[in-house]
């Protein structure tokens, strides 16, 4: 038997299930994420990570568990707990032949404190776009409008489903430095991403989804024992590659610099990315 | 806890009421097909269809009526249908059930939506009527007959064009299925050719659909009541009239309630 919800958490999950037809798509997970944290939720496409969230979001019923968001089960959560949280679908906000002001305006109106949507724009960095209707928007500039619509309503959490797909690399630089601002303001955030440097990039905590079940939860640093292993020191030698795995890369290096008389060629010492870490547990779990 | 509190319920059905708007008015497509193909069409079969069609009354005047229950269909039923399929398909419904803006403020504003595209098609047709084709207005009472037939049939049509839109995969195929659907019901409802010609078989399957009796309805009000006699029924039958479109009202309010749908059918 799992332990009770934890009520101060912005987030509170127990034995989670989603089934459907005879198929658990998500099968018992359990999460807490705290007040104030940047939380990523990783995993393969269909491992249960969207139906997860939106469970949380409110959209999908559950056939089991326990679910507290914001104090409230999102499957009863009314207008006042929809003002709370904000949501930047997977699918974005749609189509439309409003401006992007207008479009934040208008939505604006449905929040009882929402934020300026001048200074949202600016934020987002559309300032220039706020006359240019919503559907004339480059991707990346569609993707910072829905981001936009999310946060205009001032929210205490912030659901953002793969939020930057589509984006260049500047583009994504921006966006990080978006999110960090808003982790700033307080706001807490669940990100689901496929892009493991943005994850380790943005969050406090990481999450691994894979087959419905949450096989680890952790600091990015140490996701699948990460901080605790082996670094790969690779040199070449009689013109050949070599490399050793070790748990104490400074002596290699320090015996390789006595063996070799000046550099030591093509020296590299690597630690496993959280991609690699990554992978090697999808992989077990499949 | 001193949280604000939530806007009241008439700043968010204005808000939207204008968000519709410009939805509308600003889609190059949907004002050209949905406002003006209807006064395209009175132009072109006003000049076309040039006959008396007895009592002095020539046919133009009997299409006006026709024309304009068509226009009233387009604007509540085929728009809706289409409108709602696409903001489905495309995410919009789902984005704005993410948000703390009441439901009813959606359909509050289609209605205006509708309201508003409604009044604008009748007063352009009437407009080109009279202009064009020397169409006599209808006077006195029969305003008031021509704005409950108005009202109720616009009321069905977009109960009727929400509900539809939850059977399309998305607006394209939405559009796909109405518009041919619309076209029929208005060759065999009596907006193109005069009812009482039309087979009676095909009389019979038009008088189940609201369009047939928008159009009878707005005869009553465009034509003189010696033209009644030429009705398959001999009279303009106005009771009958409110009591069908009345009851695809309420069979549209049902079907909307029990069919509507925040999300794409392929969302799960």
């Amino acid at each position: 038997m799992s332990a009770p919800l934890d009520p101060g958490a912005a987030i509170s999950v127990r034995g989670l299930v989603k089934r459907y037809g005879d198929r658990n798509a998500v099968d018992g997970v359990d999460l807490d994420i705290r007040r104030g944290e940047i939380f990523a939720l990783l995993g393969p496409n269909g491992a249960g990570k969207t139906t997860t969230v939106e469970i949380l979001e409110g959209y999908r019923s559950r056939d089991g568990g326990q679910v507290q968001v914001l104090g409230a089960d999102p499957a009863a959560g009314g207008r006042r707990w929809r003002a709370e949280i904000g949501i930047v679908l997977q699918s974005g906000a749609g189509d439309s032949q409003l401006t992007c002001l207008e479009l934040l305006t208008a939505q604006a109106a449905y929040y009882p404190d929402p934020r300026d949507p001048a200074e949202v724009l600016e934020l987002v960095g559309l300032t220039e776009k706020a006359g240019a209707r919503g559907r004339s928007l480059s991707g990346g500039q569609r993707r910072r409008l829905d981001v936009a619509l999310g946060i205009v309503g001032r929210p205490a959490l912030l659901f953002l489903d793969e939020p930057t797909t589509g984006f260049d690399p500047e583009a994504r630089r921006q966006f990080w430095s978006l999110i960090r601002s808003l982790r700033d303001l307080g706001t807490t955030m669940l990100l689901t991403t496929h892009y493991l440097d943005e994850a380790e990039e943005l969050a406090d905590r990481v999450g691994v989804i894979t087959a419905g079940r949450l096989v680890e939860v952790a600091v990015p640093a140490e996701l699948g024992g990460r901080g605790q292993a082996p670094a790969v020191v690779s040199w070449t030698e009689d013109g050949a590659r070599r490399s050793q795995d070790t748990p104490t890369p400074t002596a290699l290096v320090a015996e390789l610099a006595a063996r070799f008389p000046g550099e030591v060629p093509d020296l590299a010492v690597s630690r496993p990315t959280l991609e690699d870490v990554y992978l090697q547990m999808i992989g077990q779990s499949r | 806890m001193s949280a604000p509190t939530l806007p009241p319920l008439a700043r968010v059905y204005r808000v939207r009421a204008a968000v519709e708007l410009r939805e509308f008015f600003r889609q190059r497509e949907s004002v050209v097909f949905t406002l003006m193909f209807p006064v395209i069409l009175l132009v072109v079969f006003g000049a076309v269809l040039d006959y008396q069609i007895g009592a002095g009354v020539t046919f133009t005047q009997y299409f006006m009526a026709g024309v304009i229950a068509a226009g009233i269909l387009g604007a509540s039923l085929q728009n809706m249908a289409i409108g709602i399929a696409t903001e489905r398909s495309d995410g919009t419904l789902k984005h704005l059930a993410g948000t703390p803006m009441p439901k009813s403020a959606y359909f509050i504003g289609k209605i205006a939506q509708v309201f508003a595209v409604t009044v604008a098609t009748v007063v352009i047709l009437l407009l080109v009527g009279v202009v064009l084709y020397g169409v006599d207005l209808p006077g006195g009472a029969q305003w008031l007959t021509f704005a409950w037939v108005a009202l109720l049939g616009s009321a069905a049509c977009t109960l009727l064009g929400i509900a539809v839109s939850s059977l399309a995969k998305n607006g394209r195929s939405a559009s796909a299925t109405v518009t041919p659907v619309a076209l029929v019901l208005q060759f065999i409802s009596g907006v193109f050719f005069r009812f009482d010609q039309i087979p009676t078989w095909m009389q019979t399957i038009a008088s189940v659909f609201p369009l047939k009796w928008m159009a009878q309805g707005l005869r009553s009000v465009f034509l003189p009541d010696v033209l009644a006699a030429q009705e398959p029924a001999g009279s303009w039958e106005l009771g009958r009239v409110a009591l069908v479109l009345t009851a695809w009202v309420v069979v549209g309010l049902v079907l909307c309630v029990r069919t509507f749908r925040w999300r794409d059918k392929a969302d799960g």
